[in-house]
């Protein structure tokens, strides 16, 4: 479990997140939610500690992460995989080498370990076949799944996700989504994914938090966000055509 | 001054929470074979023919009959040792290693690998650095050596071929007076150098912020400024030592 206490946020003079409170559970999806520029992807570096809030503190399973020292934070951080919105994949290493990054330089695992294990998370994706590739050969919703495999393969406790359909086409999108729930699951770990798909929030959002210029303004499930009563939220999930058809019928 | 601080912060934190032994001499091999065995045709190519324009150029400013023919030699292994060896190949060292650093670098900010490399709890400028900089200390004096003889070499050959000199009097004038202490001078600059273009190149292209345009921004600082450090430096080696 993840919780994060009264987190702010500000780059000059624009305030882009003001006292977030939230509790992101174990062996769900959690989902970050809002419109582009509402702080969604800060607030994810801010959890993971690529940006250091202003104010507030996140804890990892009641382990302090804001205020750790380095070696603690350091420790959580080889707990933690994460997928980045541009797959963030090693340009001078094979699609193998890539998802066994993680394991040679935090293990002492045998080189023929590291590759099976390799290999297994590629077939968990579905890319078994592509392990010798170049990253430059692959296309960008298989970037993506190689980056969920790298993300897997040190058995995290923690899996961040950063726009994880972004680029992607619709039937892409929901075979990523489909996978990051499935390993929730599977492996029952926390799962927080910042997005702005509405196909994402519908199909896999278990706990949903919703973000409005920095502040949260909502917080619940999939089942119970098209009846929230909150304008601003009504505003995001309505603006698709076909979400707007639903709200008519 | 507030860019300087940040420099001496970031070569700080290279020896800061550091990777295994193993993790950083494969990237140290990985790296000498970029930087060395990949650069020594060019450096080989200019070194030879400035050692033949020096020999040509001294020998054409040298009018006096009463000068002997060997100080061409002499002139043009002084001008190699001090200065043409170790500082000019700095400057092209500069242009193609450290403009490759500070690109590569710069590319893996803008998407995300550093981050990547960050959120997996490995030191990223440690990670990335200090092979870069190990590696351009052992083989940039390798290569300032390579370019030394090559020049010497150019300046012999080209003396033969247009008649300027003959062989016994440009050994003799490389022979002549030669002090040891200007190797050292060489080996000095030649580390220090190293140290300079790749820490520097390194540290433009780590804070990178933007996209392509930002990169290339980056790129074009890095090898300015270190030609910069190179030229202040050069005079305060020489000051010191010689």
């Amino acid at each position: 479990m993840i919780k994060i206490k009264d987190i702010s946020k500000t780059f000059g003079d624009k305030m882009v997140l003001e006292g977030i409170d939230a509790e992101f559970e174990q062996g769900k999806t959690n989902l970050i939610i809002g419109s582009s520029g509402t702080g969604k992807s800060v607030l994810l570096k801010c959890i993971v500690g690529l940006i250091q809030p202003d104010q507030g503190l996140v804890f990892y399973d009641l382990r302090n992460f804001t205020e750790a020292d380095k070696e603690m934070k350091s420790e959580i951080r080889r707990e933690i995989g994460m997928l980045f919105q541009g797959g963030a994949l090693f340009d001078s290493k094979n699609v193998e080498e890539n998802v066994m990054f993680p394991l040679e330089v935090l293990t002492k695992m045998p080189l023929d370990e590291k590759r099976d294990r390799a290999n297994d998370c590629l077939k968990r994706v579905g890319l078994e076949n592509a392990n010798k590739k170049a990253v430059s050969e692959i296309s960008g919703g298989m970037k993506k799944r190689v980056g969920i495999a790298r993300a897997i393969v040190n058995n995290p406790n923690y899996l961040f996700c950063d726009e994880p359909n972004s680029g992607l086409d619709p039937q892409t999108s929901i075979l990523i989504d489909e996978l990051i729930h499935e390993i929730t699951h599977e492996l029952n770990i926390t799962t927080i994914v910042v997005t702005h798909d509405m196909n994402s929030v519908m199909g896999i959002g278990e706990n949903i938090i919703f973000l409005y210029k920095g502040h949260k303004l909502w917080e619940g499930n999939s089942a119970d966000i098209t009846n929230s009563g909150v304008g601003e939220l009504d505003d995001f999930v309505f603006a698709n055509k076909v979400m707007s058809k639903m709200r008519g019928s | 001054m507030r860019e300087f601080g940040r420099y001496v912060m970031f070569i700080g934190s290279l020896f800061v929470r550091r990777e295994s032994f193993g993790t950083y001499y494969k990237l140290v091999l990985e790296e000498c074979v970029q930087i060395g065995v990949n650069s020594a045709f060019l450096f080989i190519l200019v070194s030879s023919f400035i050692g033949a324009v020096t020999t040509v150029q001294t020998a054409f400013n040298m009018v006096s009959p009463l000068i002997p023919r060997f100080v061409i030699s002499q002139v043009v292994r002084e001008m190699t040792v001090l200065e043409l060896a170790p500082t000019v190949m700095a400057l092209i060292y500069a242009g193609k290693i450290g403009s490759s650093m500070a690109g590569g670098i710069g590319t893996m900010r803008i998407t995300e690998q550093i981050d990547a490399l960050e959120v997996m709890g490995i030191n990223s400028s440690s990670y990335l650095v200090l092979p870069k900089i190990i590696a351009s200390m052992m083989m940039y004096p390798v290569l300032v050596i390579i370019s030394g003889v090559c020049s010497l070499v150019g300046g012999y050959l080209i003396g033969q071929a247009i008649h300027i000199i003959t062989p016994t009097e440009y050994v003799a004038g490389l022979r002549f007076a030669f002090n040891q202490q200007e190797i050292f001078v060489a080996v000095v600059k030649a580390l220090v150098f190293a140290f300079l273009i790749s820490s520097i190149s390194s540290f433009k292209g780590y804070y990178t912020k933007g996209g392509a345009l930002e990169v290339g921004i980056a790129t074009t600082e890095a090898v300015t400024t270190s030609v910069i450090a190179i030229l202040i430096a050069d005079y305060f080696i020489v000051d010191l030592i010689l």
